[in-house]
C-alpha cells in the first residue's frame, strides 16, 4: 500500500521554519524537534552542484584528511633558534600571523611588531629608521603559516627569535612557534619600546637555554595527553590556558630544577612560566599545526587545514586546494573591553591562534570551558550551544580531545567547508583583541564569527579544482 | 527622519521579524518601522515605502535592518535599546524549553531518528533545497512554503513517489496525518473518510464539518493548489487517491479542489473507476456531470461534500442530504426577513472579506447563480476584477490572504489588522449593506479571534448601525478557539452566524436581491 510507512507509524516531526507549528504540535502532546534554520551563503548554485556531483570523491578525500588528523601525535621535542631549524628562514626576512600581506596593508599591531622584531634584531634603532626599512622593500615578509610555523597576535618571528620545535611523530613532520612572552608591552601585540625588547632578550639569553636543556633532558613531551587532559579541567586551549600552562609547569619543573645550575635564573624561569597563564597558548597553537600540516594537500578534500588573521585580512586553507588562499577583510571582534578601553581602539581580528578552532580546539570546545562563557554572552548554555552549533560544520569529532560536560563527546573537529556555505553556519572563534595602534597592548577578549567570503571564495575555489 | 542599525549576520525568521515590528511601530515616538533581512525583495519593498538608506547596498541575505521613523530626535537611542530588547526576547523565547536547537535537518534527525515527517515554511527561494534534502533522508513533506517554481515542485513530487513518501505542497497549509493536524488545520475527530486537497480552507472547512456532525477523518491530505496543474499533473493528487483507496481505515473519500485540468481530471477519473469505496468530489465551480460517469459523487458546495461523505459513512442514500438541504431552505425566508429589517434603504451591495481563499470562490459560485455580479481580487472574468484590491467597488468579494496584501505581513487568519481596518473602511462607505466574512479557526490561526474582531464589529456598528454581519464559522468545539463558544459571542453581538460558508453565502444571495 502507499504511504503505508508513514500511515502505519506514530507521526515525529522536524519542524523546520515558524516556530508556532512547533508549538502548535507541543501542544497536542505530539512528538516534535525545531530546526533554527539558517539561510546558506548567497553562493552561485552551479558551485553547490559541483560539490554535490563530486560527493563521493570528497567525502573519501574527507575521511583521509581526518584519520590524518585524529592521528597526529604532537610532541614537545626542543627548542632551538629561528635561523636554524624553520625552513626558508633568513635575516632579511620577517614571519607574520595570517595570509600574505604587504608593509603597507599592515594593521598598527602588525607594524609594531615587525618594527619591534628590526629593532631587536640590530637592524633599526628606532621606530623612524625601521619604518624605512620596512617600506624600504630590503625585508621580505611571509606568513608564518607558509613556513611550518604559527604565532599568536602579529605572530611575527624574526631569525634570531628562540621557538619551540614540534614533531608529529607519527607523520615526521615539524611545526614551530615562538615563546610566550606574557601580558602587558608584548611585541605580539604590536609592542616596541626597551621594556618590549628586553624582555625578549631575556627569553633569548635566560628563558630558551634553560627550557631547552630541560626538554633535552627529558627527551620529549607529549601535548596530546596534556591538551586533553587540560580540556578536562577548563581550559579550550586558545583564551584559557591556566591549566595547560599548570600541566606543563609540572612536567618541567622537575627537569629545570634537574638540568640548571643557577639558582636564582631557575627561580626566574619558572616564576615566568608560572606567571603567565598563556604560556601554553604557544603549544597549543604548533601542537594544532604540526597536526593539520600533515594533513595537507589531500586531493578533493572540503576539510579546512588553516583558518588565520593578519590584522587586516583573514585567510584560509583547503586540505583539497593545495597553498591557496582564500581571503577577505578581517572582521573586528565583539569584545570585553578593558577598562578605558572600547570598540573603537580594537583592531581588525589577528593571529595564528585560530589555529585551535581549526583543529577542533578553541571556539570548538568552549562548552569545555565554563569558565570564560562570559565571553561568549554570560551563560553557561551558551557556551554549550556554541560547540554544539560547531558540530553542524564539522566532518568528526576528536578521539582524544573530550567535552567533559557533553559527556566525554569528541570536539568538533575538522570544518568542512562545504558545511559552512550551504547551511549559513560560520566558525566561532574565541580571541584576543589587540588596540588598533601599535605599541598599545591587549585591550580586550571576546569572540566572533569568521567572514562567510573566505569559505564562499574556498568553495569556489575547490569546485574550479574538481571541475578540472 | 529616518534612522537604521544594522546586525549583521544575524538572522531571525520572518515571522519572528514581523512580530517584533508590529511592537516598534507600536511604540511612542515612532512614526514608521520595518525590521528585515537585508534581502533584494526587502530592500525594494524598504525603498517603496521611502525607508531605504544607501548605506543598505553593502548588505546582503544575512544581515537584519531595523529602519525607525521619528520625528523625535532625541528618542533614538531608546527606541533602538527597545528593539534590541524585543529580539532578544523573542530568541530567547525559543530556547527557554530546550537546551539546544539543531540547525541543521542532519542534526535534527541525529536527535530525533525517529522523525518521519519535514514540515518546512522558510522562505520559498531555499525551500525546495530544504524539501529534497528532507526527502533524500526518507522523511515525508509537509511544504507550507510558496514561491517555489513548478518545476522544482515536480522534481520534488516525482523524487517522493520513487521513494514511497507523501510530498505535501508547495503552499500546502493544512492535512490531517494520523489524527494529527499540522500547519492550518483543525482539531478533528478520527474516523473513517479520508480526503485528498489542492484547496488549505476547502479541507479545513470539509473536517471541520464532517467532524461538527459527529464523524472522522482517517487522513486528510493536502497536495498543495497546482497540483491539478497540467505542469504538474495531478501526481500527488492521484498517489493520495491510491493511498486512500488501499487504506483499511478508510471507508469513504472526499476530493477537494478548483476544477483540475482537463487531462489531470481524466487521470483522476479513471483512477476513480478502480475504486470501489463511495468518492465525494467537490470540485468548485466545474460541472457536476464531468465525474458522474466515473462513478464518484459530484457535489456543489463544500459543506454538501462534507454532508454527503458523512451519509455514506453511515451508509445512507445520497437523496437523504439532497433531502435535508432542500428542508432547511425553508427556513431561509425567516432568517432573510429578519436581516432586511436591519438594513436602510438604499444600502445595497454585499462586501466579502475572507482570510480563506477556497471560501472566497465558493461565495463568488453561489453568488453568481443568483446572477449577482462580484468584484473580486480573485477571478478569472477580466470584466470583474477588482481595479484596486484595496477598495471596494459594487458587490465585492476580496480574499485578504492574497499575496498582495501578505507581503510583509502575516496571514489575515493569523494577524486581523488588515481585515478589521477594511471592515471599518466598509461601514463607512454609505452603500454597504452586508459585511460578509469568514472565522477560521484551529491550529496556526489567531488564538484569539474574539479579542481581535468583536471591538471592530462593535466600532463598525455604531459607524453604520443599519449593516447586517453574516459570517461561518469554519473549526470545531475542539480547537483552541472553540467553535461553540466563539459562535455563541459572536451571535450575542448581532452577527448572524451561519453553518456554513455556503448557506454563509446563499443567505446573503437571497438578501441582495430582495432588498435590490
Amino acid at each position: 500500500m502507499k504511504f503505508k510507512k508513514l500511515f502505519d507509524k506514530k507521526i515525529e516531526v522536524t519542524n523546520i521554519g515558524l516556530n508556532v507549528f512547533k508549538e502548535d504540535l507541543e501542544k497536542q502532546g505530539q512528538k516534535v524537534i525545531n530546526v533554527e534554520w539558517n539561510p546558506p551563503a548567497g553562493i552561485d548554485k552551479n558551485v553547490l552542484e559541483t560539490l554535490e556531483n563530486h560527493k563521493d570523491k570528497i567525502e573519501i578525500a574527507n575521511k583521509k584528511v581526518l584519520e590524518i588528523i585524529l592521528n597526529g601525535k604532537p610532541f614537545l621535542v626542543g627548542l632551538d633558534i629561528a635561523r636554524n631549524v624553520i625552513p626558508g628562514m633568513k635575516e632579511n626576512l620577517l614571519l607574520h600571523s595570517g595570509p600574505p600581506l604587504t608593509w603597507e596593508r599592515m594593521s598598527g599591531p602588525m607594524k609594531g611588531a615587525m618594527i619591534g622584531a628590526m629593532i631587536y634584531e640590530g637592524k633599526a634603532k628606532n621606530y623612524d629608521e625601521a619604518e624605512k626599512i620596512g617600506a624600504s622593500g630590503q625585508f621580505e615578509f611571509s606568513p608564518c603559516h607558509e613556513h611550518n610555523t604559527v604565532g599568536p597576535m602579529a605572530g611575527v618571528v624574526s631569525a634570531s627569535m628562540p621557538v619551540f620545535v614540534l614533531k608529529n611523530e607519527e607523520y615526521g613532520n615539524f611545526a614551530y612557534c615562538t615563546l610566550n612572552e606574557g601580558l602587558g608591552k608584548v611585541l605580539r601585540y604590536g609592542a616596541f619600546d626597551t621594556e618590549t625588547i628586553k624582555k625578549l632578550k631575556w627569553m633569548e639569553k635566560e628563558l630558551y637555554p634553560t627550557l631547552k636543556n630541560a626538554v633535552e633532558f627529558l627527551g620529549k613531551i607529549d601535548l596530546k595527553n596534556l591538551i586533553a587532559q587540560a580540556l578536562h579541567m577548563g581550559d579550550e586551549l586558545h583564551n584559557r590556558n591556566r591549566a595547560g600552562t599548570s600541566l606543563f609547569y609540572r612536567t618541567i619543573a622537575p627537569a629545570i630544577v634537574q638540568t640548571c645550575k643557577k639558582p636564582e635564573v631557575t627561580a626566574k624561569v619558572l616564576n615566568f612560566i608560572n606567571g603567565n597563564d598563556h604560556f601554553f597558548l604557544n603549544l597549543s597553537m604548533p601542537a594544532a599545526k604540526v597536526t593539520l600540516d600533515a594533513a595537507r594537500n589531500i586531493e578533493n578534500s572540503s576539510v579546512v587545514v588553516a583558518m588565520t588573521r593578519n590584522g587586516t585580512d583573514f585567510g584560509l586553507q583547503l586540505s583539497g586546494t593545495k597553498n591557496s588562499w582564500f581571503v577577505d577583510l578581517a572582521p573586528v571582534p565583539d569584545a570585553l573591553y578593558f577598562p578605558g578601553f572600547t570598540k573603537d581602539d580594537a583592531n581588525p581580528d589577528i593571529g595564528d591562534s585560530s589555529i585551535t578552532e581549526t583543529v577542533g580546539l578553541g571556539g570548538f570546545a568552549i562548552a569545555a570551558s565554563p569558565a570564560i562563557v562570559q565571553f561568549v554572552g554570560g551563560s553557561a548554555s551558551d557556551a554549550v550551544n556554541y560547540t554544539m552549533t560547531m558540530y553542524e560544520i564539522t566532518f568528526a569529532e576528536n578521539n582524544i580531545y573530550q567535552i567533559p560536560y557533553l559527556n566525554f563527546r569528541g570536539t568538533p573537529t575538522g570544518i568542512d567547508v562545504r558545511k559552512v556555505v550551504e547551511k549559513g553556519i560560520l566558525p566561532f572563534i574565541d580571541t584576543g583583541v589587540a588596540h588598533k595602534n601599535p605599541g598599545i597592548g591587549q585591550v580586550g577578549a571576546g569572540v566572533l564569527s569568521a567572514p562567510m567570503k573566505p569559505f564562499i571564495k574556498a568553495a569556489i575555489g575547490l569546485s574550479e579544482q574538481l571541475n578540472k | 527622519m529616518i534612522k537604521s542599525l544594522v546586525k549583521k549576520g544575524e538572522y531571525f525568521d520572518s515571522v519572528s521579524l514581523m512580530i517584533v515590528g508590529k511592537n516598534i511601530a507600536e511604540m511612542e515616538n515612532v512614526q514608521d518601522a520595518t525590521v528585515v533581512m537585508a534581502t533584494q525583495e526587502n530592500k525594494s519593498i524598504l525603498k517603496t515605502a521611502g525607508l531605504y538608506l544607501s548605506e543598505f547596498d553593502k548588505y546582503d541575505d544575512t544581515d537584519l535592518l531595523i529602519v525607525i521613523k521619528s520625528e523625535m530626535k532625541e528618542k533614538f537611542t531608546e527606541i533602538f535599546e527597545k528593539v534590541d530588547l524585543l529580539l532578544k526576547e523573542i530568541r530567547n523565547k525559543k530556547d527557554d524549553n530546550e537546551s539546544f536547537s539543531p540547525k541543521s535537518l542532519e542534526t535534527a534527525i541525529k536527535i530525533q531518528p525517529e522523525s518521519n515527517l519535514a514540515l518546512i515554511s522558510i522562505a520559498g527561494r531555499f525551500a525546495g533545497n530544504e524539501a529534497m534534502k528532507a526527502l533524500k533522508q526518507g522523511l515525508n513533506v509537509m511544504l507550507f512554503s510558496d514561491n517555489v517554481s513548478i518545476q522544482t515542485e515536480v522534481e520534488l513530487k516525482k523524487y517522493a513517489l520513487a521513494n514511497d513518501l507523501l510530498m505535501m505542497g508547495p503552499d500546502c497549509g493544512t492535512a490531517i496525518i494520523n489524527g494529527v493536524p499540522l500547519a492550518f488545520s483543525n482539531a478533528v475527530n478520527t474516523g473513517d473518510i479520508g480526503i485528498v486537497a489542492a484547496s488549505g480552507t476547502g479541507l479545513q472547512e470539509v473536517s471541520s464539518i464532517i467532524s461538527d456532525e459527529g464523524f472522522g477523518i482517517s487522513q486528510a491530505i493536502g497536495t498543495g493548489g497546482r497540483d491539478i496543474k497540467e505542469e504538474v499533473g495531478g501526481l500527488m493528487f492521484i498517489a493520495s487517491l491510491e493511498a486512500l483507496k488501499e487504506d483499511e481505515n478508510t471507508k469513504v473519500i472526499v476530493l477537494i479542489s478548483k476544477p483540475p485540468h482537463p487531462s489531470v481530471l481524466e487521470k483522476i477519473t479513471s483512477k476513480i473507476k478502480e475504486i470501489s469505496k463511495p468518492v465525494v468530489c467537490i470540485f468548485l465551480g466545474a460541472d457536476k456531470n464531468l465525474v458522474i460517469e466515473s462513478g464518484a459523487i459530484p457535489t456543489e458546495t463544500l459543506e454538501e461534500a462534507a454532508l454527503t461523505a458523512c451519509a455514506m459513512s453511515k451508509k445512507l442514500e445520497i437523496s437523504v442530504v439532497q433531502e435535508f438541504i432542500k428542508e432547511r431552505k425553508k427556513e431561509f425566508s425567516t432568517i432573510v426577513d429578519k436581516e432586511i429589517e436591519k438594513i436602510v434603504a438604499g444600502r445595497k451591495y454585499v462586501r466579502g472579506l475572507f482570510s480563506g481563499g477556497t471560501l472566497c470562490d465558493e461565495a463568488q459560485i453561489i453568488l453568481k447563480k443568483d446572477s449577482i455580479n462580484i468584484y473580486s481580487n480573485r477571478t478569472n472574468d477580466k470584466r470583474y476584477a477588482l481595479a484596486d484590491s484595496w477598495v471596494s467597488r459594487e458587490h465585492t468579494l476580496v480574499d485578504l490572504g492574497e499575496d498582495e496584501f501578505t507581503v510583509g505581513r502575516l496571514h489575515p487568519m493569523m494577524d486581523f489588522d488588515l481585515r478589521n481596518k477594511r471592515i471599518i473602511q466598509e461601514a463607512k462607505d454609505k452603500e454597504t449593506a452586508i459585511i460578509l466574512f469568514d472565522l477560521v479557526l484551529g491550529y496556526g490561526a489567531n488564538e484569539d479571534p474574539i479579542k481581535e474582531i468583536l471591538p471592530v464589529i462593535k466600532e463598525a456598528k455604531r459607524i453604520a448601525p443599519n449593516i447586517a454581519f453574516i459570517c461561518s464559522v469554519t473549526g470545531t468545539d475542539k480547537d483552541p478557539q472553540n467553535k461553540k463558544k466563539v459562535t455563541k459571542i459572536l451571535e450575542e453581538n448581532d452577527v448572524l452566524v451561519m453553518p456554513s460558508n455556503a448557506v454563509a453565502a446563499e443567505i446573503t444571495g437571497l438578501i441582495i436581491k430582495k432588498i435590490n
